[in-house]
């Protein structure tokens, strides 16, 4: 039995053993054996990186068919080639951390089982995603995966916030994978296949077909890669579809990590490089990309700036970091988009378990006003979120520094003048990341104590089952950027690595931009901490009185763009009251009124009219049988 | 001749009706009425598999045929099975015993006579799927208005007569139309046989009314907008069983019909009334998905859906294509064994609370974690998430249209992100949320026979969503026999 088997299905069979004899077995049992099993998992997916990294190995299991109807046929298949490697790599090492992590997090909760639980069937569903070789598989773990986020966003029912912030990330995502599914339709029509090696091998003879959509005509290739990317905005959180994941932080703080940072919301970024062979061919799309990309890295990181919830600043840095990640696609870049996926796994996941660390020591406050001054108090969680900050605002020679950096650089390459600006967007967003993150850590650490409810002294460290995954989430936050930089974005050994599983038009420009230009982005960041010491502990009156000075600007931020107060206007209370109107007064008022009621109301008129004439009358009775005689009679000789 | 398998299933559950009536056990609590019943609905589905086991899905001739003569020279009892029909009938024996299953939660009166109509409604029901001359399919598909019209007005809730009558009035108008045009089919062509009528074709001329007549009658039982709106309350008022079967097995007859006589018999009209339908099945997908969303009785929630997920059979059927035509029959069969789940489920709370008000409930969750287990699943059915039964349907039905239509697959799509709202709004306001309700701090968990029911909907739900090909292997050969046949025509008359 190939080990891909293990690697995929030992989550889904602790996922059951743990959902369905969690209360045989005991809570205690069902962690061992959740985290056990995605452990193996993860030291399986290492062996195989392990393989494709020294002899290229490629597999492509078939499972069993899953729909065959015509022409339409996809299986249940494992895919293994560098791509999909390297996802297993971050999904089953971050997941098993995030399962040890959460033996101490979720301790005092009554439903531990059922937790880890949807822990394992989410690592599950993304495995399925992540090595499908068909976009119907690919879709089913899509899907798959939402559903997972909306039991876990959603895990403590009793919340009123968490249950609507569940829903509405599967809502929001739902019109992202609307698009994605008419994209799938959309290929199936032009190619009778939805098989990726089919479909990729047909794209270079369907260049120039058109389509007419809405009276426009539409080049296919576009209109595909337009398709497919709303589905990736969706998914990715990406502007305009990104309003459910700030609220999914209702969820509690292991599964941020997990899902709505390290892994799911990556898909969208996999799903746009997985495609790469198509998207190549279509610049439209890519431009497309690369703006959306650039949008929302600046735009999250602006609402970053002024968030006082721990998480959500967090959640907010998570939707700039996938922009950057779009952004490196859509000029091309596909693996460096990768590579910044996979640094940026761990020094989110980092920052997100350290929060949640942060958090269960303050006993559940999230409000970063509410903290301060504890860093003597949290030493380790306080030197590792340091570890992730550096990591995130690229910081020298740690990792976020190689894979961001390289972004900007390959969008400034690009040589137009297109390029130009998102290399300048870029640069100011690392300067925002920067200021955002000291701004968090400072506040959170440092300056005065500012929590009422708890007294200093009762602040304590997280248990080492906690401190321990964060560990190691820490090495690879500082030595991910060093050691794979050459593998994945190396001129020669990353065109050997990746091996066809991504696909370049054009090799990328192996130039390099002038000096000043490498050196511009880490001399701001390394400026913007003293920067931001001074505004946010030495003298928050200047900060207060920006505030002030800029109230329009800052009320803007802070309700986040007034984006769900937008779509609360344009759409939800629209289909309210559209379906209330449908109801009560096309269905009820019109259609049975003047329906089945008028009928019968019409049969009793009629019958009580019937009543009347029969009275005895002989010549009534001879009248009608006149009136009907007639008719017929006119009715036979029209015709 | 053979074994005549089919009058067999058609039979055993009326045999099983009229030794029900004339035993003479007492009528409201008498348990072996019910285990007789169980057990004649259940051989007569372990007959069905048997059946489903010696059809070769390899041809699409139909197979099991009986001919027997009845008014010679005009109704000649013509019955048997070929891929379109066969899952039609293994989803209605399989529903009955669930329903037979679930009376001794739901029905307290007069349980012999409940028994009785619910396996006379088996027979007529098989009837239809099975019937290939028009006027014993005419027969069948009225006579099932009858037990139905007993189920709601006999056992129904407060406002049943009204629902009875409502259901009964619309259904009928339909049904006349559709005598009418079988009349003339004889007059036209001096037969009634289907099998025989495929061959030789109905003259282009005549179609285009015919198949009006016979829309009005499946239009009002799919039921398509606007002639929807018996069907919320008649599930209201219907007890559980009644409601199962109306959702489950009552509605497919019309979307069967269109399949087999509105497709097979005038292909020319279908073609031409195209657009007709998927006008009426957008408007059902979007509309009734719509008024679902702001629905406050459960029950009427979950009718607006089936309406909703109606509309995509039609849709699907009208595509002409294969993935189409298989999705809508994958479809029907999914929604049957859903929305029986579904209104089983909504069953469970109502007998225990008496109120179907989404309002009153809350936070069951803590108090009945294994029927928030079962609800999810059956949920997430609805909405089709892929790995149910659901997303296959719906996915085939989606892909078939886009071939024909960008727009119309696209405005479908839609209806699937209102799905997912409305019904996890319904989900979220059921089960999740703190206990509020002091009444419902009682309420048990699922009983054994509940369980019992959920579990045999839930496990066909799941493994079909994850292996739907014996199913699809079934209705293949079938589906592609009918469009060749639907393009011969559609040639002929271009010619």
């Amino acid at each position: 039995m190939e080990i891909e088997y293990l690697i995929i299905f030992l989550p889904l069979l602790g996922a059951f053993i743990s959902g369905f004899f969690g209360n045989l077995i005991g809570s205690r049992n069902s962690e061992i054996i959740t985290s056990l099993f995605v452990s193996i998992s993860a030291i399986f997916s290492f062996l195989i990186f392990y393989k494709v990294l020294n002899e290229n190995y490629i597999n492509n299991l078939n499972i069993f068919t899953w729909i065959s109807s015509g022409s339409l046929n996809a299986s249940w298949s494992i895919k293994i080639d560098a791509l999909s490697s390297v996802m297993l790599v971050v999904v089953t090492l971050v997941s098993s951390l995030v399962h040890v992590y959460s033996i101490g997090y979720m301790s005092h909760d009554p439903h531990k089982q059922r937790f880890m639980s949807y822990l394992s069937l989410f690592t599950f569903s993304m495995l399925i995603l992540v090595t499908s070789d068909n976009f119907l598989q690919l879709f089913f773990g899509w899907e798959g995966v939402g559903l997972c986020s909306y039991f876990l966003i959603g895990f403590w029912f009793k919340k009123e916030t968490a249950n609507a912030a569940a829903i509405k990330a599967f809502v929001v995502n739902r019109v992202g994978d609307f698009g994605f599914a008419l994209g799938i339709f959309l290929i199936f029509y032009l190619f009778g296949t939805v098989n990726y090696n089919e479909v990729f091998k047909l794209i270079p003879y369907t260049l120039d077909k058109d389509l007419s959509f809405l009276g426009l005509n539409i080049n296919a290739i576009n209109l595909i890669c337009v398709l497919l990317f709303i589905g990736a905005m969706g998914k990715s959180a990406q502007i305009f579809l990104h309003t459910w994941l700030p609220d999914a932080m209702e969820g509690p703080t292991p599964v941020s990590a997990l899902i709505h940072a390290a892994t799911m919301v990556t898909a969208g970024v996999f799903l746009v490089v997985r495609c790469s062979p198509i998207y190549e061919y279509s610049e439209f799309a890519l431009n497309l990309i690369t703006i959306v990309g650039m949008s929302t890295a600046f735009f999250a990181a602006t609402i970053a700036v002024v968030q006082d919830d721990i998480k959500k600043i967090i959640a907010y840095s998570t939707c700039s970091q996938l922009g950057y990640m779009f952004f490196a696609a859509g000029v091309g870049a596909y693996n460096v988009a990768m590579f910044h996926l996979f640094t940026h796994a761990f020094f989110k996941a980092l920052l997100f378990l350290g929060s949640g660390s942060v958090i269960h020591s303050f006993k559940d406050e999230q409000n970063i006003n509410n903290m301060g001054g504890v860093w003597r108090k949290l030493p380790y969680t306080w030197l590792l979120m340091i570890i992730g900050t550096l990591a995130l605002t690229g910081f020298p020679f740690l990792s976020g520094f190689y894979s961001k950096d390289a972004i900007i650089e390959f969008a400034y390459l690009r040589g137009n003048s297109f390029g130009y600006f998102a290399a300048g967007i870029g640069i100011f967003t690392a300067l925002l990341t920067s200021i955002y993150s000291w701004r968090l850590m400072l506040k959170t650490f440092h300056g005065s104590y500012n929590n009422q409810k708890l007294n200093i002294k009762d602040i304590h460290e997280s248990p080492m089952i906690m401190i321990i995954p964060l560990a190691f989430l820490a090495v690879g936050a500082i030595f991910s950027g060093f050691l794979f930089k050459d593998l994945f974005i190396g001129t020669e050994t990353s065109v050997n690595f990746w091996n066809n599983s991504i696909f370049f038009l054009q090799p990328l420009s192996q130039d390099h931009p002038p000096l000043w230009f490498i050196f511009l982005t880490p001399l701001l960041v390394v400026l913007s901490i003293p920067i931001a010491y001074y505004f946010f502990i030495k003298n928050k009156k200047i900060t207060s009185e920006i505030v002030n000075g800029n109230l329009p600007l800052y009320n803007f931020l802070k309700n986040k763009w007034y984006f769900d107060e937008l779509y609360n206007y344009l759409f939800v209370k629209p289909s309210k009251n559209i379906g209330l109107y449908f109801w009560k007064k096309v269905d009820l008022r019109f259609i049975d009124r003047f329906g089945p009621d008028g009928i019968s109301n019409l049969i009793k008129n009629i019958s009580l009219i019937a009543v009347k004439f029969q009275n005895g009358f002989i010549y009534h009775y001879a009248f009608i049988m006149l009136l009907g005689f007639s008719a017929l009679l006119t009715f036979l000789i029209l015709k | 001749m053979d074994f005549p398998i089919i009058s067999s299933l058609i039979l055993l559950p009326t045999l099983g009706a009229i030794f029900l009536f004339f035993s003479k056990s007492k009528n409201n609590t008498n348990v072996t009425s019910k285990y007789l019943a169980l057990f004649v609905s259940s051989a007569n589905f372990v007959l069905s598999l048997y059946l489903w086991y010696l059809f070769d899905s390899s041809t699409s001739e139909f197979q099991f045929l009986e001919d027997r003569s009845w008014i010679k020279g005009f109704i000649n009892y013509k019955v048997g099975v070929d891929g379109i029909s066969i899952l039609f009938i293994i989803l209605t024996t399989f529903i009955a015993p669930l329903c037979v299953v679930s009376v001794n939660n739901t029905i307290k009166t007069r349980l012999k006579d409940f028994l009785i109509a619910i396996l006379i409604m088996e027979s007529l029901m098989i009837g239809v799927f099975c019937s290939l001359d028009l006027v014993v399919f005419y027969l069948f598909f009225e006579a099932g208005l009858i037990p139905m019209f007993l189920i709601i007005g006999i056992w129904g809730g407060v406002k049943r007569v009204y629902s009875a009558f409502k259901f009964f009035l619309y259904t009928l108008l339909g049904s006349v139309l559709m005598l009418i045009a079988i009349i003339s089919i004889y007059w036209i062509t001096g037969t009634t046989d289907v099998v025989y009528l495929y061959n030789i074709g109905i003259d282009a001329k005549y179609q285009n009314l015919l198949w009006l007549a016979f829309f009005s009658s499946f239009a009002v039982k799919t039921p398509m907008w606007p002639v929807h709106t018996w069907l919320p309350d008649a599930h209201v008022e219907a007890p559980t069983a009644g409601s199962v079967l109306l959702a489950a097995i009552l509605l497919k007859m019309a979307g069967y019909g269109f399949i087999r006589f509105s497709v097979g018999l005038f292909p020319i009209a279908s073609e031409y009334f195209i657009p007709l339908i998927y006008i009426l099945s957008l408007v059902a997908i979007i509309y009734t998905s719509l008024v679902a969303l702001m629905q406050e009785d459960m029950k009427k929630l979950i009718a607006y859906s089936s309406v909703a997920h109606m509309g995509f059979v039609t849709l699907g059927i009208f595509t002409f294509t294969q993935q189409g035509l298989e999705g809508s029959i994958y479809q029907m069969i999914s929604h049957g064994l859903i929305s029986a789940a579904l209104f089983f489920s909504v069953g469970v709370i109502y007998e225990r609370m008496h109120t179907r008000l989404i309002n009153n409930y809350s936070g069951l969750v803590s108090v009945m974690p294994k029927y928030a287990i079962f609800l999810m699943i059956f949920t997430l059915g609805a909405i089709g998430l892929p790995g149910t039964t659901g997303f296959v349907g719906e996915f085939l039905i989606l892909i078939g249209a886009f071939k024909k239509n960008f727009l119309v697959a696209t405005i479908a799509s839609l209806g699937v992100i209102l799905c997912a709202a409305y019904m996890l709004w319904l989900y979220k306001r059921i089960i999740f949320g703190e206990l509020l309700n002091n009444e419902l701090k009682k309420i048990l968990d699922l009983n054994k026979s509940e369980i019992l029911i959920l579990c045999c909907l839930g496990i066909p739900i799941i493994f079909f969503g994850f292996y739907p090909e014996p199913l699809i292997n079934t209705i293949e050969v079938s589906i592609e026999n009918l469009i060749e046949m639907y393009k011969y025509n559609l040639n002929l008359v271009k010619k």
